[in-house]
């Protein structure tokens, strides 16, 4: 065991995959000598050389096609998309390209692919760097969606990513690289995909989160504990694509609501599906209409009122309340 | 100083099948010359038949390829069948050729899901649809090759209008700086649909890019077998090396329509235009030219390969009329190595109601 940062994790998880199996192979703008601009790639290049670790020309499309042209000859890129705003220039690649390979060769070609996106609010990045894109790979058949919470699950979940034979998406919440720490294994393990993780146990409500707002929503459910005597069960969606409907539909049950948390924008977001699933599955154990606390349907703001924009403690004990009140 | 680059065009057989002075014939046997000339007879026997399907409705979406053979064949015949081909939709020459059943064709075209099915040992990509997203590919696939250390070469073919996409661009750079064994096939046919290659960009030749991205390039007389054989192997030789990728230009013509689905290149090019192509430099015309000198090929010959062509497109089409059309569950199947649980719900659920029908 090692306290590590979330970002340490990361590094961790790249390095013991990479010792295990030759063909895995880092690369994307600034991941080899500077070892990335976050250090997630840190002295990867170093330690197994410019052959595994590479410093690729500033270009998103290309980093990910290449890697899918890679991948067909039996390595696993693990490409890094330096932040998460950019991967518009790559959504064919994504998208049209790796997801889809497997099902128009009848599975002759694949692309085992793990494209790490730094992602998401709350560090005060320029413009159009901390989107929250999620919803548009929810929305692509094809590929997964992976979203740690804590740096255990960050190297469980992407060494699960890495192994996967299918192309995933690793969104690292930017916000928690650095500002949380853990025991996490020396060794390598994995966290499976398609699991979501039970954070917190509760008897009134169900929170569903992702990435950083996980955090937030354990804080939210013991403000709300404290101000209103509720229990408020915390899951930790962790992944998605493909994501763990039984876990939801199961907490949903016992607790009769649900609040839903995200950073991205409401409409046509991650909460809007999730939303969907349950009052399908579950609409008669429902005391109240699913709830969403996100962000807003705008672009993702300037720095000086990201504050305002993010689902905070308060909005999210009101979302709590609204669904207790209902 | 005169800052322009030549646009200047390699050729070996002039438009009435000689050698062009001081030209040298590149190293083929007589049986491999003729298999070149077979195989450039039999795409364009298979085209023309195609597009008879396709106005029977017997064929889905189909792309012609007449005018292009010698760049489709000529150059897949420089390579061996353990490179890997990039193909797009106006390409499936060169992946017949490479070894993809004309089944598999017919299939896709029909919309049938099992054509998608590479069979095994045709190293060959389905064929693009996203206008150079596969030069990335290609890129990718060399630098593999370099990396390993095998001497393998990753080819793309694409058209005129793809050199005005960005994937374009960052594959070349990317081949470029790190060596892929790659070539880059551009059949440049002179118009993207309609529009002419004279407004796709300004630069004077296609070939003249490659300077830009440090590597090799040279403009092709795409209809002319012999050069197009000679530039795709001295760039496969490069490659195999370790000396980086090329792009070729090969200029040529799409003699036919853009596609099936309604295009009429009569609104944007003259009869003139067309029957200057087809008639004066049409590829077969001055390959046959060339074999007749050498006594190498007759009448009887071509009779028999068309027929063959013309045999083996009619079992064909039986063949994949009578096959199933595939079910949204064989493509749920085929999505991840291991469908997860909604989808395999969604698969169910599909099923039954199927079945309930
Ligand atoms: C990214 C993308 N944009 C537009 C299209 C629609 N489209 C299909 S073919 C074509 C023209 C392509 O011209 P060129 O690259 O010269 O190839 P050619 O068809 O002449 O072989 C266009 C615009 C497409 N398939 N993909």
């Amino acid at each position: 065991m090692a306290t590590m940062t979330l970002i340490q994790a990361i590094n961790h998880a790249l390095r013991v995959e990479m010792e295990r199996d030759e063909n895995v192979i880092v690369m994307g703008e600034d991941v080899g000598v500077n070892g990335g601009v976050f250090r997630a790639t840190a002295d990867l290049y170093q330690d197994f050389g410019e052959k595994r670790s590479f410093d690729t020309p500033l270009a998103e499309s290309a980093i990910i096609g290449t890697a899918i042209g890679l991948a067909n000859h039996g390595f696993r890129p693990v490409p890094e998309i330096q932040f998460a705003g950019f991967v518009y220039e790559c959504m064919d690649q994504i998208s049209t390209q790796a997801a889809r390979i497997r099902m128009r060769s009848g599975g002759r070609f694949t692309a085992p692919i793990t494209i790490r996106i730094p992602y998401g609010g709350g560090v005060k990045t320029p413009e159009m760097h901390s989107d929250s894109l999620e919803a548009l790979f929810l929305h692509s058949p094809g590929v997964k969606v992976v979203v740690p919470s804590t740096p255990y699950d960050a190297k469980g979940l992407l060494i699960s990513a890495i192994r996967d034979d299918d192309p995933v998406i690793f969104y690292e919440p930017m916000k928690l690289y650095r500002s949380i720490k853990a025991d996490v294994p020396e060794e390598a393990y994995t966290v499976p995909l398609g699991k979501a993780n039970v954070v917190r146990e509760g008897s009134d409500v169900t929170l569903i989160a992702y990435g950083s707002m996980v955090h937030v929503a354990e804080k939210a459910a013991a403000q709300a504990e404290k101000e209103r005597g509720v229990k408020a069960e915390v899951i930790d969606l962790r992944t998605i694509s493909p994501f763990d409907l039984e876990t939801i539909i199961g907490s949903v049950t016992k607790t009769h609501r649900a609040v839903i948390v995200h950073e991205a924008a409401q409409t046509g977001g991650v909460g809007a599906e999730l939303s969907a699933r349950i009052h399908e599955e579950a609409i008669l154990s429902l005391e109240a209409p699913v709830e969403r606390v996100t962000g807003f349907d705008t672009p993702y703001p300037l720095t000086a009122i990201e504050d305002e924009y993010l689902p905070t403690v308060d909005r999210i004990c009101a979302g709590i309340y609204k669904t207790l009140d209902f | 100083m005169e800052l322009k680059q030549g646009s200047e065009m390699f050729q070996i057989l002039n438009q009435d099948g000689e050698i062009v002075e001081g030209q040298q014939v590149p190293d083929l046997s007589d049986d491999e010359l003729k298999d070149i000339y077979r195989w450039m007879l039999r795409i364009r026997t298979f085209d023309g038949r195609s597009i008879k399907l396709n106005r029977q409705g017997r064929l889905g979406f189909y792309a012609p390829m007449a005018g292009q053979e010698a760049c489709q064949i000529a150059s897949m015949a420089a390579l061996r069948k353990s490179d890997m081909l990039y193909p797009s939709y106006r390409d499936v020459g060169t992946a017949m050729y490479h070894g993809l059943p004309m089944e598999n064709v017919f299939l896709n075209s029909r919309g049938q899901i099992t054509g998608m099915k590479t069979p095994e040992g045709v190293n060959a990509y389905p064929p693009q649809i996203i206008i150079a997203a596969h030069v990335l590919h290609a890129a990718g696939s060399g630098w593999a090759f370099r990396l390993r250390e095998e001497d393998h070469v990753a080819i793309a073919f694409f058209g005129d209008g793809a050199t005005s996409e960005g994937d374009f661009h960052e594959g070349l750079n990317f081949a470029a700086v790190y060596d892929a064994n790659a070539i880059f096939f551009c059949q440049n046919n002179q118009y993207a649909i309609s529009v002419p290659v004279h407004k796709q960009m300004r630069s004077e030749t296609i070939a003249q890019k490659a300077i830009a991205y440090g590597m090799a390039g040279i403009r092709v007389d795409g209809n002319d077998p012999l050069a197009v054989y000679e530039v795709t192997k001295k760039a496969a030789d490069r490659a195999r090396k370790g000396e980086g990728p090329t792009l070729i230009e090969a200029v040529t013509y799409r003699v036919g329509p853009h596609t099936m689905a309604g295009d009429d290149p009569g609104r944007y090019r003259t009869k003139e235009e067309e029957e200057d192509w087809a008639s004066k430099r049409d590829p077969l015309k001055r390959f046959r030219q060339y074999l007749d000198s050498k006594g190498l090929w007759t009448d009887e010959e071509e009779e028999r390969v068309k027929e063959e062509v013309l045999n083996e497109m009619n079992e064909a089409i039986k063949k994949v009329e009578k096959a199933p059309k595939g079910t949204v569950a064989e493509l749920i199947d085929d999505l991840y190595a291991e469908t997860p649980a909604l989808l395999k719900k969604q698969k169910d659920e599909y099923l039954s109601w199927k079945e309930g029908k």
